[in-house]
């Protein structure tokens, strides 16, 4: 194994146990680790709506910028004060929780194949959010600023792309003009409104894109900065004075650490240090990596246009066409680069049931490796030889909690690429041909490697989206757990408890008819 | 609901959360230079000399008449020698090149120097024209720097030159 694969596998190692553990707390919904990127956004946002309301209080000028935030700061501390504070703080948090994404998705392995494009689209973001957030502290224009301007300008003339040092802007108290805060506060606005569209070409190929984490986590987050804006209140530091050196200054360095990196080394050092550490998240796709699993296929004859695997696909991967030989028909079609053949769209498929006769059972959209059919054939063999008083089949989530040390004489146990692969027919098909019950394990809430799986599953089996369980299958014979990797044991609990649910309650009492495929004349 | 464990839980976790913005949001403090130290900046953006000549009687009167300039001067302009000492001993021996791909540009120099502060002597000498020897600019004083001062050394031709802020 390379280097880069074991230093992959460590840090996501260390980073699901931590996620792992947050669901104690938070539940997987609410898991501030499993939505970093909705929280990143949360935070944003913050940092626009009390933008504005700075914007609009601000003056323009050498002095006037400085009296009016410090008027902010010190005699509208309640409002003016408490926003500027929340500005500076989300701010921070914002490239913490952009750190911890990248971070994230990274040593999950999700840089390359179908999540190339937003990996490619999300690296230029860093600059984008690192030079937004320097560009804040100057429009202050206290010590920090004067600092931060003087040693990006130096950082930057050690590049050749200005004919006289951008650094000679800062020379003397007298280099600086209002209009120089004019054009930084248009900056400080631009910068961030390319942030946002950069953003927005970022989730541009997911589907139902979390733009906001849940209440909970809103709620959760803005106090804890409330608190924070109240109690360490941002303040600003002493007028610049570029006739003086800046004494020892409270840093930020979330957003600053740049400058102390280039007293301590050189430009030049920085300079490669960021154009390689850039170049390197580029060129990560490039690595080695195991080929892609098979797409999914589209079969234009058992297609019906429906839309739901379209709803479903958690990567846009799917569109609609006109069908090539029914007018009026659509049919959808894959696209092959963003597919991430997890069948979420086969589970949705409505041709998917597997009450149909034919011995073949061919779908609308399938996954070559893992066909529909051979997930009915393998349940029917699975039941034919299940034997026993209680007699359960288990679809489980291959990427959640090991289930395979379960199958027994009486268990049967299905692996499957992703929960929501799972056409919901399946549960009412295994109890009408056999089973006593029927458990779905899915990944923890939150924690689908390919985002939706666990949602759609839950869903469709409690009848809240399509393809939904028809409602005439007993609650009590079904059972869904979210179990992730490290729940084996909590998963051998669950299907305990359920068989021993199934075992007191009476044998006839809820029982479907039963369903023979081959001898039906109904389907 | 979530149980009263998990609202513990979430508060202590939220409440890291902001205690680690809040920490490295302005701690530990930067000082970017010593106490006692002060600062020169050398910062210097001035169009080096070019070498003309004076047309001759002769080669006037062959030149359309609306092009007859007296001196014929290159558009390439003269590299820029610069030295600078600090109480006798070099601190910076450079050469400024023009910019410009036809070197017709300004030349340019931008350091920093980080001194005890005190009294020092500081000389700074500029040669603008390299095809003529010695220096052409010359200042070389005692200069006095507080802590913390920044001290700007520049050019300006309509203020005599090199001079000391």
């Amino acid at each position: 194994m390379s280097f880069h694969a074991t230093l992959r596998q460590g840090v996501s190692s260390v980073l699901r146990r931590i996620e792992e553990a947050l669901d104690a707390p938070f539940g997987g919904e609410d898991n501030p680790l499993r939505h970093l990127g909705a929280v990143g956004l949360y935070l944003l946002w913050i940092v626009v709506g009390t933008g504005l309301y700075l914007y609009t209080v601000l003056d323009t000028g050498i002095d006037a910028v400085y009296r009016s935030i410090g008027y902010l700061s010190l005699e509208q501390w309640y409002l003016g004060g408490v926003l500027r504070s929340l500005h500076r703080y989300a701010s921070d948090g914002f490239m913490l929780i952009m750190l911890l994404h990248l971070l994230r998705e990274w040593s999950y392995g999700r840089y390359h194949g179908f999540r190339l494009y937003s990996w490619m689209t999300g690296v230029p973001l860093i600059w984008l959010a690192y030079a937004a957030g320097i560009g804040g502290y100057w429009i202050v224009w206290d010590q920090l600023a004067q600092l931060s301007a003087t040693a990006t300008t130096e950082l930057l003339d050690w590049l050749p792309i200005f004919s006289e040092p951008a650094a000679r802007n800062f020379l003397a108290p007298d280099s600086i003009t209002d209009r120089f805060f004019t054009m930084l506060i248009f900056i400080h606005i631009g910068l961030p409104l390319l942030l946002i569209l950069g953003l927005w070409a970022h989730v541009h190929r997911i589907a139902h894109v979390d733009y906001l984490p849940s209440r909970r986590v809103m709620l959760g987050t803005l106090a804890a900065l409330l608190v924070l804006a109240l109690l360490r209140p941002a303040l600003s530091h002493p007028p610049a004075n570029l006739a003086t050196v800046p004494g020892a200054l409270a840093f930020d360095w979330f957003i600053l650490f740049i400058h102390p990196l280039t007293d301590l080394t050189s430009p030049a050092i920085v300079w490669a240090l960021l154009f390689s550490v850039t170049a390197l998240l580029f060129a990560l796709p490039l690595l080695p990596h195991p080929a892609p699993a098979p797409v999914a296929v589209v079969d234009a004859a058992h297609c019906t246009g429906c839309d739901r695997c379209l709803a479903d696909c958690p990567y846009a991967a799917i569109g609609m066409a006109p069908h090539p030989t029914r007018p009026g028909v659509k049919l959808a079609v894959v696209d092959a680069d963003l597919c991430a053949a997890c069948g979420i769209c086969a589970g949705s498929c409505p041709s998917s049931t597997p009450f149909r006769r034919r011995e073949t059972l061919v779908t609308g959209i399938d996954l070559p490796q893992r066909p529909v059919d051979a997930l009915r054939k393998q349940l029917e063999k699975a039941l034919a030889e299940l034997t026993g008083r209680c007699r359960i089949v288990v679809f489980a989530c291959a990427r959640g909690a090991p289930a395979k040390a379960l199958a027994a004489d009486d268990t049967a146990v299905i692996d499957l690429l992703c929960s929501a692969q799972l056409p919901p027919a399946f549960v009412e098909y295994a109890l009408r041909s056999g089973a006593d019950g029927v458990l779905v394990a899915a990944c923890r809430v939150g924690g689908c490697e390919f985002r939706l799986g666990e949602r759609w599953t839950a869903k469709r089996l409690l009848g809240e989206r399509e393809p939904h369980l028809r409602r005439t299958v007993p609650l009590a014979r079904r059972q869904l757990v979210f179990a992730a990797a490290p729940d084996t044991a909590a998963l051998a609990a669950a299907l305990a408890e359920f068989r021993s649910r199934l075992e007191r309650q009476p044998a006839d009492s809820d029982r479907l008819p039963t369903y023979l495929r081959r001898t039906s004349d109904h389907a | 609901m979530p149980k009263p464990a998990a609202i513990v839980g979430q508060v202590i976790l939220y409440g890291a959360f902001a205690a680690f913005i809040g920490t490295f949001a302005s701690w530990p403090k930067y000082r970017q230079i010593p106490d006692d130290v002060a600062l020169i900046k050398l910062s210097i953006s001035h169009l080096g000399d070019r070498e003309c000549r004076k047309r001759s009687p002769e080669e006037l009167a062959k030149l359309p008449p609306n092009m007859r300039a007296p001196m014929d001067c290159p558009r390439e302009r003269s590299d820029i020698r610069l030295e600078v000492d600090l109480d006798g001993q070099p601190i910076l021996r450079t050469v400024m090149h023009p910019t410009g791909l036809y070197k017709d540009g300004v030349s340019t120099v931008y350091k920093r120097f980080e001194v005890p502060a005190g009294t020092h002597r500081l000389a700074v000498r500029m040669d603008d024209n390299l095809v003529r020897p010695g220096f052409d600019y010359v200042k070389d004083e005692p200069i006095t720097l507080a802590p913390a001062q920044v001290m700007v050394v520049d050019f300006n031709p309509d203020r005599g030159g090199l001079f000391f802020k």
